[in-house]
């Protein structure tokens, strides 16, 4: 009796008394101006290049600084939220500077993982895109130097399409049509490879209608997937994946990746391709036979919004080396270093100058550029997106309608209560 | 001795057994339960936001939830499948390991092993592979080229059923073998001189002699299935088209943790464990009334 008691007060009390372990990153207070700058990259499939750039970074940097050294760790893209959330939770583990996705900002910022940044001071700043700046910041402040960006346009096969006689698209509602007709004179091929989980391909068909993921009132959010001018841009994009143009049965499972893969088989007439697919197609039996266009908006002539995907560079909270930190950071996202990263890697600039300098010498470029520079949007900039793209809300919500299972108000329905649930929580 | 002092040294004997429980059970059980009863997401772990108690908010949340229930639902049946699916092939394959000459029984075992030690993950893409709509080995068999496994809800529970069943069977083969083997052959030779039939003998005989073994491959066997995760999250693609193949286990991995929701994740956790708590708790007791001694 006497143990019984003392359990259940125990119990008790344990509950009462004890919370889960918190822990994190304390502004450290010091900013030492000598030691050792630890930075986070992302790995790559082929990272030699990208390694070459950052160590001439690296030894301009020392070369400036006496008794400073950098240390790069390359990390994978796969297990990035676990590596970041250890390092928000232990800033002995973490770096001082670090590349992220643009996606992940607004979550790795409530997460208090990230600084504010002051690029007031630099000069180079001032040239920055704004709209790709933009997906620097939480609540107008910034907290990370765009570093690349990606987008994507529509890639199509010029073989296909001379020896059929059609034209690429010059308009977003001609794009279903003319991938149906393909599909119907050369049945073997898929008339457009898009995905039901890739939801950057989806993303241009809601904005281009007029739609968006979800509306901001002063920071607050609501779900905006139910107007219905998104409606109409799911519908649009949903029409895709139907037996007659991508079979759901081979489509609906596909991100973007796997998009591209049917693509660089040969088995697609065409996809909706970032810059940063034009390697890969290269080395694929499309090589050589397809040409790029910007994906087209409503109107007859005008460009789809893209999204604007890439990568930025931000300073740790934790750290200990503020300025030294900042410092690498302005240097390696600073125009020549982004120009060597573009020779490279094949990475889009974020300077408005480098943009046109790298697209005048490469046409290859010329319809991402024209994309970027028609005006670009982004999801939207909150902590809960992170839990809405974990979810799988909007991928979900598509393979939904493609699969018959909903019909395109009741998904979009369903999908907007579950954004606002993450919105309010 | 007194009976107080027997006591003490039986709980002196036991104790490191005990700690170790503790430790490696009881704790881990207390935090998810303390988890649970609180609004912990990634802002709370890295000290970004305060932490709030929430009481049974997060299970009131999750019960409420249509979907879950939906989940459930097909956790309980899919897991059905595969321990009945394990069991069959396994005991099937045990009694034939019984019966046949050595280097076949060797092959089988070797076989089995193999399949058992493959990890999950590797197993699972290798069933993809096998399973490809265009390169697939397995379509190309059967002139079925394009045709998509995974797409269609059944068959890619169907699918994934079967790789859970080949990568489980195993353990309740080597089990059941072992079990057989350890028959006394005096018995088998008393029941054939009294004239059983081999149908009356295995059943009047060796399966009451299996049935504590029986009982621990299918605890075993629940438990396993009922948490599958892996070969779900891989073959389906994180849980199929749409959702639709979803398991708890995945559903509280892509809803919570994923998601940075840990106290949500924590309270589908519990809720899980007392599920199988339960289950398992109803077998035995089921077992007990049929006149099993446990």
């Amino acid at each position: 009796m006497r143990l019984k008691t003392l359990v259940a007060v125990l119990g008790v009390g344990a509950v009462v008394a004890c919370a889960p372990v918190q822990s994190g990153p304390k502004n450290s207070g010091t900013d030492e101006q000598t030691g050792q700058v630890r930075v986070w990259l992302f790995d790559e499939v082929n990272r030699g290049p990208k390694e070459a750039v950052v160590k001439e970074a690296i030894s301009e940097f020392q070369g400036k600084h006496s008794g400073v050294t950098v240390d790069v760790q390359y990390i994978q893209v796969s297990s990035r939220a676990e590596r970041f959330k250890a390092a928000f939770s232990d800033p002995k583990s973490a770096p001082d500077v670090a590349e992220f996705g643009n996606t992940d900002l607004a979550g790795y910022v409530s997460a208090g993982g990230f600084s504010e940044l002051d690029l007031s001071g630099w000069t180079e700043s001032k040239d920055l895109v704004p709209t790709i700046l933009d997906t620097a910041k939480v609540d107008g402040k910034t907290y990370g130097v765009p570093w690349f960006v990606g987008v994507r346009a529509l890639y199509y096969r010029t073989d296909v399409f001379s020896e059929l006689g059609l034209k690429p698209p010059t308009s977003l509602d001609e794009i279903a049509p003319l991938a149906r007709e393909i599909r119907q004179r050369k049945p073997e091929l898929i008339g457009i490879s898009a995905g039901g989980k890739y939801l950057f391909a989806a993303l241009p068909f809601i904005w281009a209608n007029g739609g968006d993921l979800a509306k901001s009132d002063g920071g607050k959010f609501t779900a905006a997937i139910d107007s219905p001018q998104a409606r109409a841009g799911v519908a649009k994009y949903a029409e895709l994946i139907k037996d007659d143009i991508c079979p759901p049965a081979a489509c609906a499972g596909n991100g973007g990746d796997a998009s591209v893969e049917a693509f660089r088989a040969g088995k697609a007439a065409m996809t909706i391709g970032g810059d940063f697919n034009r390697k890969s197609v290269d080395a694929s039996s499309a090589a050589g036979k397809y040409a790029v266009v910007p994906l087209p908006g409503k109107d007859k002539g005008s460009v789809a919004p893209a999204f604007a995907g890439g990568n930025l560079l931000g300073v740790l909270k934790g750290t200990q080396r503020k300025t030294l930190a900042t410092e690498f950071t302005q240097l390696l996202a600073s125009k020549k270093y982004q120009q060597k990263m573009y020779a490279a890697m094949g990475n889009l600039p974020t300077f408005s100058d480098v943009q046109k300098q790298v697209a005048d010498s490469d046409k290859f470029l010329e319809p991402f550029t024209k994309t970027l520079q028609s005006g670009t949007k982004f999801v939207p900039v909150t902590p809960a997106w992170a839990k809405i793209e974990a979810q799988a809300v909007v991928p979900t919500m598509l393979q939904e309608v493609v699969t018959g299972a909903k019909n395109v108000d009741t998904a979009t329905a369903d999908a907007a209560k579950t954004m606002n649930a993450a919105f309010t929580s | 001795m007194t009976a107080k002092g027997q006591g003490r040294t039986a709980f002196a004997y036991l104790a490191p057994a005990l700690l170790v429980l503790a430790g490696l059970l009881a704790y881990p059980i207390y935090q998810l339960v303390l988890i649970s009863l609180y609004d912990y997401g990634q802002e709370q772990v890295s000290g970004g936001a305060p932490l709030e108690f929430l009481g049974l908010g997060n299970y009131q949340e999750l019960l409420g939830n249509q979907q879950f229930w939906g989940v459930l639902g097909q956790t309980v049946a899919f897991a059905a499948v595969c321990v009945v699916g394990t069991l069959l092939v396994g005991a099937f394959l045990a009694i034939l390991a019984t019966r046949v000459r050595t280097w076949v029984r060797m092959t089988l075992f070797l076989a089995a092993l193999g399949a058992w030690s493959t990890p999950a993950v590797a197993g699972s893409t290798i069933w993809l592979f096998l399973f490809d709509a265009n390169f697939g080995f397995v379509n190309e068999v059967l002139g079925i080229q394009g045709f998509s496994w995974t797409f269609d809800k059944w068959t890619a529970f169907g699918l994934v059923a079967a790789q859970v069943i080949w990568c489980s069977f195993p353990f309740v083969m080597v089990t059941l073998y072992a079990g057989i083997k350890a028959i006394p052959g005096e018995v088998l030779e008393a029941a054939a001189l009294d004239g059983a039939s081999a149908f009356r003998t295995a059943w009047s005989v060796t399966l009451p002699l299996l049935r504590p073994i029986i009982l621990v491959v299918t605890i075993q066997s629940i438990i396993w299935d009922f948490k599958v995760f892996t070969q779900i999250y891989v073959m389906t693609g994180g849980g199929g088209i749409a959702g639709r193949n979803l398991v708890l286990n995945v559903y509280a991995y892509q809803q919570a943790f994923a998601a940075s929701e840990y106290g949500l994740g924590a309270a589908i956790g519990v809720v899980m464990t007392v599920l199988l708590l339960g289950i398992t708790m109803f077998y035995l007791r089921a077992l007990r009334r049929s006149g099993e001694v446990l």
